[in-house]
């Protein structure tokens, strides 16, 4: 792991290397903007961290380059293609290329353990029910739950059911894996293995990885690129040890987790004083 | 405060409507691919039928028994009860079977539809299913419809067949009309209109059932209070439709 900055060595990248392109986004809902010319690249078979205060639109930056919503202005591309022109069927080709791990694995919760990771599988493909279960076997074996296959989903810890779904993530072998706070709520033996399998998924298949977190010590230690959103855009990009060593306010505020700075710790209030004062407002 | 013109009202009520059309399309256009996969259909006719059927019988054992009493005493005013196979068949197969049923239903299967799909979207289940490039509209809507469309008929068909064995255990057992008289009128006045009435109406009960219950679960917010409020319309909504539709279907029928 070279940890190369990302915006520099974006200029030298061919454009077969670029995985995920994000240029000049803008996206606001229900009259709030969320993004307002961000441009970002994940580049081919590295691990790309966008981090980000809560509420700096990493789940929706997730939702832009899965298709699930569509920028209001600029393009995201995603294989070198803009998703923007593609119809529904392009777009479910585009996805079966992906992988994504949910918050709370998003699992189906009328199926097992098994038959939730064998669930992409029977969907697309006519494989014979023994390799269905061959691979199912293998894929459940590589995140240390072969023995859980037969559990159902409600029977699961939150670090299990997250790890099924990154066994169900992988099973069609996606060329992208994205994952959605993927250490949110988690003990720290369950974060720790959590951390070591997206190393794993990466080094040993190859799979280009985009993680969206806001916790900055575990990414620190795993990602070759990070990205940093702030106020709608990428504030800091660059390898996690740069980050740090940033001296924008609004990136050492991120970095070292301080209470007060560009992020404010109040949300916009009236004076405080006069609140407590008047009589007749809540 | 919260005061809304009635306007308001019956834009909310026309958009929905046309977004329960438009649903009603894609769900019909992913039903070809749904039949293709008949253990999913059979799961979702069991969980929308099967399951239903104790509700269904007993409500339907005790509304021909009231059925039994009221008709007989109805009838004995003007000493016509040996009618009672005929106002009790009528009675049951054309009106009570179809809508009480679908009243049911709604109450018991459309709920269950509802609060399961809004749970799943709330639980990302749906979104996911959309990552693995499986559309939820073949996987999950369109099984559960046609479940729900075709458990319909049949729940009402038992409604109406228990139904007829209550009154005429009212009728015949306990008032003495004549077993044979009760049920010779009962055969006598039966036609298959009758019986296409009594389909035709359950069917499409079954249809407007089965496509709020999907279309509000479908659409329902993503929260605990969303998903309470859709499975709440999913009955309020189910309950006026099909009193609207019968009054409908019953004057093209007469």
């Amino acid at each position: 792991m070279t940890g190369k900055p990302a915006v520099a060595a974006a200029s030298t990248a061919t454009a077969g290397d670029v995985v995920v392109a994000v240029r000049d986004v803008h996206y606001a809902a229900g009259g709030r903007p969320i993004f307002a010319g961000l441009d970002l690249e994940v580049r081919r078979g590295r691990i790309t961290a966008i981090m980000g205060p809560s509420g700096t639109g990493k789940t929706t930056l997730l939702r832009l380059i899965t298709a699930q919503i569509a920028p209001d202005r600029g393009r995201v591309e995603v294989f070198g293609r803009d998703l923007a022109t593609l119809r529904s069927r392009a777009i479910y080709g585009v996805r079966r290329r992906m992988g994504m791990l949910f918050q709370n694995g998003a699992l189906l919760t009328d199926m097992d353990v098994f038959e939730n990771v064998a669930f992409p599988v029977r969907e697309h493909t006519d494989l014979p029910e023994a390799l269905i279960r061959l691979l199912v076997l293998t894929k459940l074996q590589a995140v240390g739950l072969r023995g859980a296959a037969q559990l159902m989903p409600g029977e699961l810890s939150g670090g299990m059911a997250r790890r099924v779904a990154l066994a169900r993530a992988i099973v069609m072998d996606p060329e992208v894996l994205i994952y959605d706070e993927p250490f949110v709520g988690l003990d720290p033996i369950s974060l720790g293995v959590i951390l070591r399998l997206i190393q794993r998924m990466n080094q040993a298949l190859g799979i280009t990885s985009v993680v969206v977190s806001h916790d900055v010590h575990e990414l620190a230690t795993i990602a070759d690129d990070s990205y940093l959103l702030s106020g709608g855009r990428v504030a800091a990009a660059g390898a996690p040890a740069q980050l740090r060593a940033s001296d924008s306010a609004a990136v050492r505020q991120f970095m070292t987790g301080s209470e007060d700075g560009p992020v404010p710790f109040h949300y916009p209030a009236p004076d405080y004083a006069s609140q407590l004062l008047g009589a007749d407002e809540r | 405060m919260n005061a809304r013109l009635p306007g308001t009202y019956l834009l909310g009520g026309v958009r929905r409507l046309g977004s329960a059309m438009i649903f009603l399309v894609r769900v019909l256009i992913q039903c070809g691919p749904a039949l293709a996969r008949p253990q999913l259909l059979v799961m979702q006719i069991y969980n929308s039928g099967a399951r239903s059927l104790i509700i269904i019988m007993l409500s339907g054992l005790f509304v021909g028994m009231v059925l039994g009493l009221q008709g007989y005493d109805l009838l004995q005013r003007f000493g016509s009860e040996e009618a009672l196979g005929t106002a009790a068949a009528l009675g049951l197969l054309r009106e009570l079977g179809p809508v009480v049923t679908a009243l049911l239903f709604a109450g018991r299967a459309g709920t269950a539809l509802t609060s399961e799909i809004g749970l799943m979207r709330a639980t990302d289940q749906l979104t996911a299913m959309e990552i693995m490039a499986v559309d939820p509209l073949r996987y999950v809507a369109a099984p559960r419809f046609l479940g729900g469309v075709i458990a319909m008929p049949l729940l009402a068909a038992i409604f109406s067949m228990i139904g007829l064995y209550g009154a005429q255990l009212v009728g015949v057992q306990m008032m003495g009309v004549d077993r044979g008289v009760f049920w010779s009128q009962t055969q006598g006045s039966v036609d298959l209109h009758d019986v296409t009435e009594g389909v035709v109406k359950s069917l499409v009960f079954g249809v407007a059932c089965s496509l709020i219950a999907v279309h509000e679960g479908y659409h329902a917010e993503p929260t605990a209070e969303g998903v309470a409020l859709a499975t709440t319309r999913t009955v309020v909504a189910s309950s006026v439709i099909i009193l609207l539709l019968d009054y409908v279907l019953t004057a093209a029928f007469l």
